[in-house]
């Protein structure tokens, strides 16, 4: 349950979600917030930013380490969760639905160069060894 | 090949995270940081830290060894069991560790040292000992094993799991050690709540944990007593202080005596040097995390933050920075922080103490 099937990924381990009108919803994978320990500070990117693909674009901290997120594919940043940055924990707690910024794509098909979640599983499976 | 310390399939059986730590394979959590961070502020917390390592110094020349080899003053130890935080220095008045020292008796010290330094000072001692012509004699006891159990009802779970021991804990003061039997405890800790360090031979350690546990003490991982020795405004060696750096400009100025006139390896190079530097507190103002090597800027010049982190018990960052002399707390100085620079505030450290802010 650790890897939502619906969801796509990348090998930085940010979790990306398709929503119906095209944009998408990313976060960090529960892997992620796993080695990074307990979340105490989150700053995502500011709505109305353009990001090139694999752009440093937010910082997750943890008690231990800071961390960047990069994006996933190129586009436009279209709205933070502010929820997030009020309670760092949140993402402790679910990673899946403590979602960090939405994006509107730049190529929709871009998307389609995203890891699933058996491509992701050995990512993470790979990283134990 | 990570070492291993006598509780290490304890903590594997716990669920905690292992990570290395300078060559060992320690508890970084056993689930959560900052839960038990607050169990220690709050309740009690065991620490397993056998990773340091218990040094016997044996002969009958001990005290004057310990004249010569620390920068503090052996003298003022005169009763059994009382103990003394000191730098070790090399001649250049650099840090080669920072330890606690015992006294048994005349002719017996015991020395507790970190982990990561363990064999350098064990080299660097039987150097000065047989420099010296001191004839010591110096044991690394690793038949031995060390549980810190730290916080506010450490000595309740201390009494409970060790029947027995509660007279001596009711007469033990701070700073002091008392034998009981094969243990030796002393009121020590790295964590600014009242507690104890007890050391146990090392096949009774997993017994004695477990009894800790029976008696409510709860697991600590060593993520935790980062924060936690930080609030508390203790130094970490390797971080805040190191070889390169003089005791007087890391706070540890309270810890080098140069009242007397005993000569210490390091004085020479102490009373020449001049002290431009401070190691201060600061309080983040900004939302963001201080981190260890984020540079500080202030009016005199810029520094740097020497350990940071966010602070569970304020629920803000703190760190410890070597900055230049004449700023003083109160003062706003500026942390470069990614492409930012954020605003923070010096402060007098500690942090928190007994579990209470004091910022």
């Amino acid at each position: 349950m650790t890897i939502p099937a619906d969801l796509k990924y990348t090998p930085s381990h940010e979790w990306v979600r398709v929503e119906a009108d095209g944009t998408l919803t990313i976060g960090i994978t529960h892997h992620a917030q796993d080695l990074l320990g307990d979340m105490v500070f989150i700053e995502p990117p500011a709505p109305g930013r353009t990001l090139a693909k694999g752009e440093e674009c937010a910082v997750v901290e943890s008690v231990k380490a800071a961390s960047d997120v990069y994006a996933p594919v190129a586009g436009e940043v279209v709205a933070a969760n502010a929820d997030v940055e009020a309670s760092p924990e949140s993402v402790n707690q679910d990673a899946y639905s403590a979602w960090l910024f939405k994006i509107k794509p730049a190529n929709p098909a871009d998307v389609s160069g995203l890891l699933d979640a058996a491509a992701y599983q050995k990512v993470v499976e790979s990283e134990a060894h | 090949m990570l070492r291993h310390t006598p509780l290490n399939a304890l903590h594997r059986e716990l669920g905690a995270k292992m990570v290395d730590f300078g060559g060992w394979d320690m508890p970084l959590h056993y689930g959560s940081q900052i839960g038990e961070h607050h169990t220690v502020r709050s309740g009690c917390g065991l620490f397993d830290v056998s990773h340091m390592l218990s040094l016997d110094l044996r002969g009958a020349n001990v005290r004057p060894f310990l004249r010569r080899l620390v920068a503090n003053n052996v003298d003022k130890l005169q009763v059994c069991g009382k103990a003394l935080y000191s730098c070790m220095l090399n001649e250049a008045g650099g840090v080669i560790d920072d330890l606690i020292l015992y006294f048994m008796d005349e002719s017996w010290f015991r020395l507790v040292v970190n982990a990561g330094t363990a064999d350098k000072d064990l080299a660097w001692m039987e150097t000065c000992n047989a420099d010296w012509g001191m004839g010591l004699t110096l044991t690394p006891r690793r038949d031995l094993a060390m549980i810190a159990i730290q916080g506010p009802d450490a000595t309740r779970v201390l009494n409970e799991a060790l029947p027995g021991v509660d007279s001596l804990t009711a007469s033990l003061k701070p700073f002091n050690a008392a034998a009981m039997g094969e243990m030796f405890i002393a009121r020590t800790g790295y964590t600014g709540e009242d507690g104890f360090e007890a050391t146990v031979l090392a096949k009774s350690a997993p017994f004695f944990w477990k009894a800790l546990m029976e008696a409510g003490g709860k697991p600590i991982g060593l993520g935790a007593r980062d924060t936690l020795r930080l609030e508390a405004g203790m130094n970490l060696y390797g971080q805040d202080m190191d070889e390169t750096t003089s005791p007087l400009e890391s706070g540890l100025a309270w810890t080098v005596d140069l009242k007397t006139e005993r000569d210490f390896v390091g004085r020479a190079a102490l009373e020449k040097s001049e002290v431009t530097r401070q190691l201060a507190g600061l309080v983040l103002l900004d939302k963001g995390v201080l981190r260890s090597h984020q540079t500080v800027l202030t009016k005199h010049g810029a520094g740097e933050i020497t350990s940071g982190t966010f602070s569970p018990t304020m629920q803000q960052s703190i760190a410890l920075a070597r900055i230049p002399l004449g700023i003083a707390p109160g003062e706003e100085v500026e942390v470069e922080i990614r492409d930012k620079k954020l605003r923070a505030k010096v402060v007098k450290y500690p942090f928190v103490r007994n579990g209470k802010v004091l910022i």
